[in-house]
């Protein structure tokens, strides 16, 4: 307290006091970083910020509104899970994203960089631009030199930063003896400053400064574009694989991330929760749902002795796993590298942007010979002749390519993402335009992979009061979605006394003095049936069975229906029983469906269609069909899939409705094509420019004007594909 | 023609300061959140009148 009475200005004392309020919500230290999908206005930033310091324990919280999400700087000993609990409780829905996954920092700052760079050659270019102006309309010797000599004083330092990237990427490939498309631009670049030196120091009429500026600046735009469409799409599929917060409980009931869990340990997974190592159990008896797995919609028993895999749901009863492999080691992950690897067969892919490179780049080098070598032998003045050769150089160098594939990509990518669709390939929207087969796969993609109680119709009205009240006791999801049913119906639950589960089987009670049972056909003596149903049995008579089918996804109809339409064949391989499958297949209305496929059948037909011609798109989401995925021309998995799924797919859907599939095929049919008219609007610019340099008639102006016309069109010809829909 | 002296150095110098304006933008983290930053100053929570004492 003393120092702040030594100060003699009251502003002075307040300032730290204030410096500190404004410093309250720079989060310095992150702990927590939440994911806030559902917020969208100005009171939900303060409201959620405002809640989070209400929090004991939260030093600083700030939301960013564009990624929906909020850092968290906090004491140790506050929990995530209260964070979550109290928000959730305000209204905001919020998940927790692994902070380590998220390397937002990092790719931020390539970003600044190439925005840096921008910045500093637009600024030399408007600069120089303006003194050009006075060149070209007339000012001659002196004026004209002193002009030159500033421009020069500008140009040179500002290439000599904002260029970088080019020589950088130039250089590399020289030295691995390849050409690529920063080769021309670089040495056009370089050339035309050089050149154009040369020309000021012997006091010549015609200086490109401004032309290498602009080429500098309209080719880094592309780069940035092309920059923000991959990171919107590696910040978000960042996001979703920190949505799974790997966490493990052990026997003695301590919460251990998974990394630290290890071969021997015992660890217990409560019902209702995923499965997070391999293992065999060793006590507890339970059903599993392995549908994410293998398809498989019907839950299996499992005892002591069952082995079970990561990723398998435990549903009924708590079981105590002995740990064979976790983390990294766990089927899931040795399955998601294998794929991994397998996939770069499809890397091998070459984009339209690379093969017209690959034939332009050569080309424009050897014009510029022939240009240099034709006026050497016609007029013998090398110096004219390399002039001609420059902007030749210039002229043809690929201002309109090198923005023709960026900036459709980001309007095409922005309009999907919008869609609720995240493009994670760079090619993956042309592969998609070429798509004339698509492969669903059933539980879990075309199908929530929830089932819905199909016959409550046919069950005597005694039965469904009690099997009501008998399913209120589980959380199986045979028994919930028979409550949810029942009690759409209203029906009246019946007066039981008793209720038990008994785990791996099913539920009893008593009635009327009678035993009743709800559960698995085995149990109850009942021939099991061929779909998914579970069965009720009151007293000694015969069971009641209770079948489901499963509940269609949300928009699911609608793209096989707009597929279809658009002329493509729809296939469905599931897993699941020839009943099940046939009945999907049937409400949605696909002709061509397989029952039973094993995950490597799944593959071999994918692959089979790709020998006969056919460009396979693969949606599924299990790890039964990440082979498939892999195998596929183009593969989508919803959000909801299995991190290894997601990570081999091109495409991920971030809703829960299918809905966009049908869109985001059109859209890749129509970003192909603006691609390609951005091609040839590019090659009737060159067609009429080359033989103005060639014939040696290109000024500085000619250069400029041709330039930045042919960049701004191919940008307004790309923004065509935002506005339709 | 002297004019330009001045003039050419001043529109230089006041592009820099554009320039530098930016840069300084960039480095405080002024486009990591557009979408955030122009909702926020709808907020009250910002008080524009400190306190006098």
């Amino acid at each position: 307290m003393s120092e702040v009475q030594i100060s003699a200005c009251p502003a002075c004392v307040a300032a730290p006091a204030a410096e500190e309020a404004a410093h309250a919500r720079d989060v310095q230290d992150i702990r927590f970083v939440l994911s806030l999908p559902a917020i969208y206005c100005a009171a939900c930033i303060s409201g959620v910020e405002r809640e989070l310091m209400r929090q004991p324990g939260v030093r600083a919280a700030r939301v960013n509104l564009t990624l929906k999400r909020a850092q968290v700087e906090a004491d140790p000993a506050v929990s995530v899970d209260d964070l979550i609990a109290a928000l959730t409780k305000a209204g905001y829905e919020a998940y927790e994203l692994d902070a380590s996954a998220i390397s937002a920092t990092e790719t931020d700052r390539k970003g600044r960089a190439i925005l840096t760079r921008i910045a500093v050659s637009g600024f030399a270019m408007m600069n120089v631009m303006l003194l050009s102006v006075a060149v070209w309309s007339g000012a001659a010797d002196a004026t004209r030199d002193m002009f030159h000599w500033i421009s020069a004083a500008i140009a040179l330092p500002a290439i000599a930063y904002a260029a970088q990237p080019f020589f950088v990427s130039a250089w590399t490939a020289l030295r691995a003896r390849r050409l690529n498309m920063d080769v021309p631009i670089s040495l056009a670049i370089l050339l035309a400053g050089g050149m154009s030196l040369f020309e000021t120091m012997e006091s010549g009429r015609h200086a490109y400064f401004d032309a290498a500026l602009s080429l500098t600046f309209f080719l880094l735009a592309g780069r940035y574009l092309d920059y923000r469409t991959r990171s919107v799409a590696r910040s978000a599929a960042e996001e979703l694989a920190a949505l799974e917060v790997p966490r493990a409980t052990l026997a003695d009931g301590t919460v251990v991330p998974i990394r630290e869990v290890v071969r021997g340990a015992l660890v217990r997974v409560v019902p209702g929760a995923r499965v997070p190592v391999d293992g065999i159990v060793v006590d507890g008896a339970s059903e599993l749902d392995r549908s994410l797995l293998t398809g498989e919609s019907l839950p299996v028993a499992a005892g002591v002795e069952t082995v079970v895999s990561a990723g398998e749901v435990n549903l009924t009863g708590p079981l105590i796993i002995r740990v064979t492999a976790a983390g990294e080691e766990s089927s899931l992950h040795r399955m998601a590298d294998l794929v991994a690897m397998a996939e770069t067969s499809r890397n091998r892919y070459t984009s339209l942007a690379d093969r017209a490179a690959g034939i332009y780049a050569p080309a424009v080098h050897l014009l510029a010979l022939v240009a240099f070598a034709g006026w050497v032998i016609y007029s013998g003045d090398i110096r004219l002749s390399l002039n001609i050769a420059v902007a030749v150089l210039i002229i043809t160098c690929p201002c309109a390519l090198g923005l023709a594939v960026p900036a459709v990509t980001t309007s095409a990518s922005g309009r999907l993402f919008r869609a609720g669709m995240l493009i994670k390939s760079a090619t993956a929207l042309e592969r998609l335009a070429e798509v004339d087969t698509v492969v669903f796969d059933k539980t879990g993609t075309l199908t929530e992979g929830k089932p819905e109680l199909s016959n409550l119709a046919e069950i005597p009205p005694r039965a469904r009061g009690i099997a009501m009240a008998l399913a209120a006791g589980s959380a199986h999801p045979l028994s919930a979605a028979l409550h949810e049913a029942a009690r759409a119906a209203d029906v009246v639950p019946a007066r039981l006394s008793g209720i038990r589960e008994v785990p791996g089987q099913g539920i009893e009670g008593v009635w009327d003095d009678q035993p009743v049972r709800l559960g698995r056909a085995g149990w109850l003596g009942a021939e099991p049936l061929a779909q998914t149903a579970t069965y009720l049995k009151i007293g000694d008579a015969a069971p009641v069975a209770f079948t489901f089918a499963d509940h269609l996804r949300e928009g699911a109809a609608e793209a096989v229906a707009a597929l279809q339409r658009q002329g493509k064949d729809v296939v469905l391989l599931s897993g699941d029983t020839p009943a099940a499958v046939a009945d999907i297949a049937r409400r949605i209305g696909i002709s061509a469906w397989a029952a039973e496929c094993l995950p490597e059948a799944k593959a071999l037909r994918v692959a089979e269609l790709t020998r006969s011609g056919r460009k396979v798109l693969m949606v599924g989401d299990g790890l039964n069909d990440t082979a498939a995925l892999a195998a596929a021309h183009v593969s989508i998995s919803p959000a909801s899939a299995l991190e290894a799924t997601r990570v081999v797919s091109d495409m991920v859907l971030l809703g829960k409705s299918l809905a966009p599939l049908g869109e985001a095929t059109q859209v890749a049919v129509s970003a192909t094509r603006r691609i390609k008219e951005n091609f040839s609007i590019a090659a009737l610019y060159n067609l009429i420019a080359i033989p103005i340099a060639l014939a040696g008639f290109a000024t500085p102006l000619a250069a400029a004007l041709a330039m930045s016309t042919s960049s701004v069109t191919v940008s307004l010809n790309a923004l065509r594909l935002r506005g339709k829909s | 023609m002297n004019v330009l002296v001045y003039l050419i150095p001043i529109s230089v110098f006041l592009g820099g300061l554009g320039l530098a304006a930016f840069f300084w933008s960039i480095r405080s983290r002024q486009y990591d959140d557009p979408e955030g930053d122009a909702n926020r100053i709808l907020t009250g929570d910002y008080d524009d009148h400190p306190k006098e004492d």
